[in-house]
């Protein structure tokens, strides 16, 4: 095929392959690149192998980050699929006012991850918040000191969290849950089959294809948590709360450690990769040899 | 956003129906709690934020909050408010949006009708692009800029959003034309169209409802963003959500809840907007972006 031919499609898609390779591709390298070197306030090219690296993984700044982005994305995946998969279930009742509950769960979606983070901040103020409320209803036993209190602060982001994003979930499994068919529902009433245990044991396996990708989103969405936190902790009590991401951008920006800053970025990057990889090698390789099968 | 619920109306109202509609009302009301939250103690004044529930209402409406966030409230040494933010914003959301669906929809139309050889694999690189953290991409991408001497300027800023928008966009948009029948575009052809001429006049006429999902999933992007706005738009053009940060995390002096969340409430005005007006809109852009290529 003559390289001219299909000319005009080719220049289109001229910017997609240059910002493809400089900035997706090139930047990969270019970091992984640094990450072996001492580079400090600028990049030099001064090789020490993987001392970097090393580095890294004996500071205790970064086994807290890496503890809490595990705690993190689990406590936040789970979250959000048991509340999202609830509400869908509930909104699919046939209730009245549907459109309004639904409105109500996703608005938080819609908001900005600074915003969200302050909100949750304000409304768990150790001192005005809402266990000053529960204290003022005669609750005076209520504890929700969370932002203050090093083990528990990451629970309070969990928090927030959810509530930004289990009506993202909720969209998706209620988008999945209209998609089935009647006569499934029919035949599970014929049987006898109590509703709960049909929407765990036959309904929710049907989602499953749903259920992957919400799961494979939200944890490709954790790994990058950096403006909640930032908004609604600043990383503390001390560094209790901080995340791999913000031990990064705190590297480059602040401490001018850019090696460092290197080294920790693809750590999160293979990580990433280490997510994706099977869900990519299920969705485009297995699935299409089945289907040419 | 009305939607007809099927089937017939439950006859009466049974026990389980009445501790579902509880239930769900307890969840929205969980869900609108920080909403609540956030408008009333904006409305109150500082004795009485301090002196009250976080959960009351105010017993006397106060208003001098509102102008102070929008005018007046500190980040640093500077006292005007945000409404410089509010026109960054502004000014960075408009091009970027612009850029970034046109470049987006000609991506698209060049996938879906005028493929060649290795054209799939540009846009595969392109697509993993959308899951790789920010924090390993924003160093090279900084000297990328900067070498292009657009670093900490309003293009600069632009050319980001256009970047990190690109692959979800593209993917939009390419599902969309694929599903076009494709009888439609080899009748264009046959009538002697060539590559500009049929994007102009037989696709971008049909191309109405998937830019209104493009445009409502950037717009909320990137009025949202902070990280990239915080790195690369300078000094001069920080946007909304990173004033909104400064001015509630300033360190010294009293804080003064009332201002921080008419802040609050402020930043958040643009995408609740857009949410509540295009509510069945909102919900496509995350179905589409959510479904894999």
């Amino acid at each position: 095929m003559p390289f001219y031919r299909n000319i005009a499609a080719k220049i289109a898609l001229l910017p997609m392959i240059v910002i493809s390779l400089t900035v997706f591709v090139g930047c990969i390298i270019y970091s992984f690149f640094y990450s072996l070197t001492n580079s400090k306030l600028v990049p030099v090219m001064n090789y020490v192998g993987f001392d970097q690296y090393e580095r890294l993984f004996k500071q205790r700044k970064w086994d807290v980050a890496v503890e809490n982005i595990f705690i993190y994305g689990f406590v936040f995946t789970i979250g959000c699929l048991i509340i999202g998969f609830l509400l869908a279930v509930l909104i699919d009742q046939k209730i009245r006012g549907e459109s309004l509950f639904r409105t109500i769960f996703l608005y938080p979606y819609a908001m900005s991850f600074v915003v969200t983070g302050l909100v949750w901040k304000w409304v768990l103020n150790p001192t005005f918040g809402l266990e000053n409320s529960m204290h003022m209803w005669g609750m005076t036993w209520f504890e929700l000191d969370w932002l203050v209190n090093r083990d528990l602060a990451i629970y309070a982001v969990c928090i927030a969290a959810v509530w930004q994003g289990a009506g993202f979930v909720m969209v998706l499994m209620l988008a999945g849950l209209r998609g089935i068919d009647e006569d499934i529902w029919k035949s599970l009433s014929i049987e006898g089959v109590a509703k709960w245990k049909s929407y765990i044991f036959v309904i929710l396996p049907m989602l499953r294809p749903m259920v992957v990708t919400a799961i494979v989103l939200i944890a490709a969405g954790v790994v990058k948590v950096y403006d909640l936190i930032l908004a609604l902790t600043s990383g503390g009590p001390g560094y209790a709360t901080t995340t791999p991401a913000m031990y990064v951008m705190e590297n480059f920006f602040s401490r001018a450690n850019l090696g460092q800053a290197f080294a920790a970025s693809i750590i999160m990057f293979i990580s990433v990769v280490c997510i994706l990889a099977p869900w990519a090698f299920y969705e485009f390789y297995l699935r299409n040899k089945y289907a040419n099968n | 956003m009305s939607t007809i619920p099927k089937g017939p109306r439950p006859k009466h109202l049974t026990v389980g129906r009445i501790g579902l509609y509880c239930f769900i009302i307890m969840c929205a009301l969980f869900f609108l709690m920080p909403l609540y939250v956030m408008i009333i103690t904006s409305l109150k004044d500082m004795d009485e934020i301090r002196a009250a529930n976080i959960l009351n209402l105010p017993k006397e409406l106060s208003f001098y909050a509102w102008p102070k966030a929008w005018s007046q409230a500190c980040t640093g040494f500077v006292c005007e408010g945000l409404k410089p933010g509010f026109v960054n914003s502004v000014k960075i959301t408009v091009p970027s949006v612009i850029v970034s669906v046109a470049l987006s929809a000609l991506n698209g139309y060049a996938l879906a009708f005028w493929r060649f050889r290795g054209a799939y694999f540009f846009f595969g690189l392109c697509m993993f692009g959308a899951f790789i953290p920010y924090q390993v991409m924003v160093y090279p991408l900084l000297k990328i800029e900067d070498f292009l001497g657009i670093y900490s300027s309003l293009p600069g800023i632009i050319l980001v959003h256009t970047i990190f928008g690109m692959p979800i966009l593209t993917l939009i948009f390419r599902n969309f034309y694929a599903s076009l029948p494709i009888d439609l575009f080899k009748a264009a052809r046959i009538d002697g169209g060539n590559f500009i001429k049929i994007f102009f006049y037989v696709i971008i006429p049909m191309s109405t409802p998937i830019t209104i999902v493009a445009v409502i999933l950037q717009v909320t992007g990137i009025w949202n963003d902070f990280l990239l706005g915080l790195v690369f738009a300078g000094r001069d053009n920080q946007p909304m959500t990173v004033q909104l940060n400064n001015i509630v995390q300033v360190d010294y002096g009293v804080a003064e809840y009332n201002v921080d969340m008419s802040a609050t409430i402020l930043t958040s005005l643009v995408p609740l907007f857009v949410y509540f007006i295009s509510g069945r809109w909102f919900v496509r852009g995350i179905a589409a972006g959510a479904i894999k290529g």
